[in-house]
């Protein structure tokens, strides 16, 4: 296929899934942000929606004086300064989709095309707080239906591996972001735990990643940092955890080069990312440092995507 | 233009008797026992159905990216097949002419020689391409895809108001106004012999196939080329590729080394052999034309040159289509095929000829004065609409000017019944069939795009001026 209608496939899908990322975590910062001060612990949870959702910088030059609910929602939602913004990401994902038109199915086309449509109605000028939340359910909703009619619809060619990668290049790298912005909570089993003020904290990364209730199933413990960590990073079973996306992102790079005849560097840069999930435990990620590992994550993870445009998409 | 009395035009279904023509009996039927209400939800219905598949075109200077449908009326308009077997050999013979007279004109210009096409229309026509000049391209033939606009004024009258002989659009609109009607109208399909038209994309590939250059493999890789999703008939461009099955490109998506063409695909470089290109010569090689576009592909005219690819249209063919060469079809008819012209032209006055330049400035209160190389109506005058003021200026610049002008008597274009809000109503209509030219024959599908003016009285049906479309039948009587 085209170069250009398999980055388009890869990149409409990494913006779908940025989207309704970006969407989870102002949804769980706006739960957080309502807790008393007593239970939400000391952080301020705008300026860590806005470390998570990977603008903090260019965040800084447009609101120096700190995060406050209106300028993150306003930032992260819609501002015209934010190349990422979920109106953004909504926008370039359309726009890539109606450039491959042929490429994807209709109804990936009418779901991405109503959420557009949808979107473009909605005034975020004084937003009232009803609005964004039902705003950013549909967004939610929206990148899980396309999701669902990618799965349920795409012919199972390159157009559909492609569209998979970057679905599960964008989830890896978010997840890894959402658990460094926390590491300091996700603290290993022996260290002194803050008297259970954290718990709300650790729960609402769960419940950005609609883990909450699976968490419960797993592990059938309260809450606890450590078995957070491990839950998001190491376990097989959660299906957005690093190591789902890395065993996915393997799976369907080896069916293209199959398909092909042959593999270059994004396989094996998947295969030794996925072999290092493996073998990890997470004592040992404790020991060097959380914060070191999901560091290094996200470099690999951006080393996979540069591998893959070199050799496919550009 | 003035709207003329109904009965000065030729209506295509009813007789001013009270009886019906020929191909319409069955619709005319249907129209009268439909209740109103029918009607109307069949034609919310299309507009349903447009929209939903997004058959849209794009306006321009507009970047809330308003993406817009041509109106749709539901009632269709009728040739008889006898009708249209005689189209068809006026349309053969017409796209055969004008592929010769292109291929003449960058080669010996022998119609030039003897007297009949003065070379100055040829060598200072805006889209003459020297680099062109005897260039042979593969299958000799210049022109492959045609669009021919066709008038009616009586019975027996059918004129050719233009040639479209570059990148002829709208054809994705004959197809899906077909599959409208048959999800709309299963009724009358089921009572009337309807020739079909959705074997066109397979028409076209057959044709550009056999265009193939002599270095392609027997299984020619063809990819249709587009300025990509800004332009106004991207749905086109994305339609006709996906039912043909073949790539649509984008001018990155292609490259040049040593003279062959091959697009980047995820497998790396993939050779092209025949490229349907939708974007003006102008802009199709920043090399060999405009330095500045950021739409074609460095080197495509050197490889096309060297015999390694095919470009659809080739380049130049504006040559043979504009407005003071069309003047000159009869006469370039008679001289490339020693045949009569079995389709009329509109009787057209030339003004660079002196008799002619009197003839029209005596009478342009009744005449269509229009700009050789203009379109879309710009830089015409329409004498009876126009005050003595208007007609005087325009007389001072048709005597400064007067190679720059053709005249013509203004036509009393045929109606067809419409379903508006008063009901029905007749409208005027056009007609463009679209014709096909490979190395291994002339194909026609059996219809074609129906323009309709759909405010009352209007002869313009350009969809930016209020124009809609309908579905033509060609129908066995």
């Amino acid at each position: 296929m085209l170069s250009r209608m398999a980055d388009n496939l890869y990149w409409l899908s990494r913006y779908t899934e940025r989207a309704e990322n970006l969407a989870r975590i102002l949804h769980v910062a706006q739960r957080l942000a309502a807790l008393p001060s007593a239970y939400a612990g000391a952080s301020n949870e705008w300026e860590s929606a806005i470390a998570t959702a990977a603008c903090a910088d260019s965040f800084k030059e447009i609101y120096p004086d700190g995060a406050t609910r209106e300028n993150v929602i306003r930032y992260v939602v819609d501002s015209p300064a934010n190349p990422t913004s979920i109106k953004a990401c909504i926008e370039t994902a359309r726009s890539n989709a109606r450039a491959v038109r042929t490429a994807i199915t209709s109804e990936m086309w009418e779901i991405l095309n109503e959420g557009w449509n949808e979107m473009r109605g909605i005034e975020f000028d004084g937003i009232s707080q009803s609005a964004l939340t039902q705003f950013l359910q549909r967004v939610q909703q929206m990148s899980l239906r396309f999701d669902g009619a990618a799965y349920r619809t795409m012919l199972r060619s390159d157009q559909y591996w492609f569209q998979r990668l970057g679905t599960f290049t964008e989830r890896a790298d978010n997840m890894a972001r959402l658990l460094d912005v926390k590491y300091h909570l996700l603290l290993p089993e022996k260290e002194p735990v803050g008297g259970g003020l954290d718990y709300f904290q650790w729960s609402s990364i769960l419940r950005s990643v609609n883990a909450l209730t699976s968490y419960h199933w797993v592990y059938r413990e309260n809450v606890k940092p450590w078995l957070v960590a491990d839950f998001l990073i190491l376990r097989p079973e959660q299906p957005r955890s690093l190591i789902s996306c890395y065993l996915e992102l393997n799976d369907y790079l080896d069916q293209i080069a199959e398909a092909y005849g042959r593999q270059g560097p994004a396989q094996h840069i998947a295969r030794s990312t996925t072999a290092r999930l493996q073998n990890a435990d997470m004592d040992q990620i404790f020991q060097s440092g959380l914060h070191e590992f999901l560091v290094e994550f996200i470099e690999d993870n951006n080393r996979l995507g540069a591998a893959i445009t070199q050799q496919y998409l550009s | 233009m003035p709207a003329a009395p109904a009965a000065a035009f030729f209506d295509e279904m009813n007789v001013p008797d009270g009886g019906v023509r020929a191909g319409y009996e069955a619709i005319s039927e249907w129209l009268k026992q439909a209740p109103r209400e029918l009607l109307v939800n069949r034609k919310l219905e299309a507009e349903h159905f447009f929209r939903r598949i997004g058959i849209t075109f794009n306006v321009y200077g507009d970047n809330q990216g308003t993406e817009r449908l041509i109106p749709f009326d539901i009632v269709p308009r009728v040739l008889t097949s006898t009708e249209w077997q005689r189209l068809v050999r006026g349309l053969e013979q017409r796209m055969k002419a004008l592929n010769a007279f292109i291929a003449d004109s960058y080669n010996g210009r022998e119609i030039v020689a003897a007297g009949i096409v003065p070379e100055e229309l040829i060598l200072q026509n805006p889209a003459f391409q020297p680099e062109m000049t005897h260039f042979t391209p593969p299958g000799g033939i210049h022109v492959h895809i045609a669009g021919i606009d066709i008038v009616r004024v009586d019975a027996d009258t059918f004129y050719v108001l233009e040639d479209n002989a570059r990148t002829p659009s709208g054809v994705s609109y004959m197809l899906e106004n077909r599959e409208a009607m048959m999800r709309l109208m299963p009724e009358l399909f089921g009572s009337l012999r309807v020739a079909p038209v959705d074997n066109y994309p397979d028409a076209l590939l057959e044709t550009l196939r056999s265009l193939a250059p002599r270095s392609a493999s027997k299984d020619p890789t063809v990819v249709l080329l587009t300025p990509g999703p800004f332009n106004s008939a991207y749905y086109e461009h994305s339609f006709l590729a996906d039912k043909m099955g073949v790539e649509l490109v984008e001018g990155r998506d292609l490259l040049v080394r040593d003279n062959c063409v091959y697009m980047r695909t995820t497998e790396g470089p993939r050779r092209v052999d025949v490229i349907y290109r939708r974007i003006d010569d102008d802009f199709i090689d920043p090399i060999a034309f405009n330095p500045g576009s950021m739409l074609g592909v460095p080197g495509l005219m050197s490889a096309y040159k060297s015999g390694n690819v095919t470009i659809s249209n080739a380049i130049g063919t504006g040559v043979g289509d504009d407005k003071a060469i069309y003047s000159y079809m009869p006469e370039i008819i008679e001289f490339y095929l020693g045949e009569k012209p079995l389709l009329s032209n509109v009787p057209t006055h030339r003004c660079r000829e002196p008799e002619a330049l009197r003839y029209v400035l005596s009478r342009l209160h009744e005449l269509v004065v229009k700009e050789v190389n203009g379109s879309g109506g710009y830089g015409m005058l329409v004498g009876p609409h126009a005050t003595k003021a208007e007609r005087d200026a325009f007389a001072a610049k048709l005597k400064a000017h007067p190679d720059d002008f053709i005249a013509q008597p203004t036509l009393a274009l045929s109606t067809v019944p419409c379903f508006v809000d008063s009901g029905l109503a007749p409208r005027h209509v056009d007609l463009r069939p679209y014709v096909l030219c490979g190395a291994d024959g002339v194909r026609c599908v059996p219809g074609g795009l129906t323009r309709v003016a759909l405010k009352e009285g209007s002869l313009v049906v350009n969809s930016s001026q209020g124009g809609g479309t309908k579905d033509t039948w060609v129908v066995e009587t």
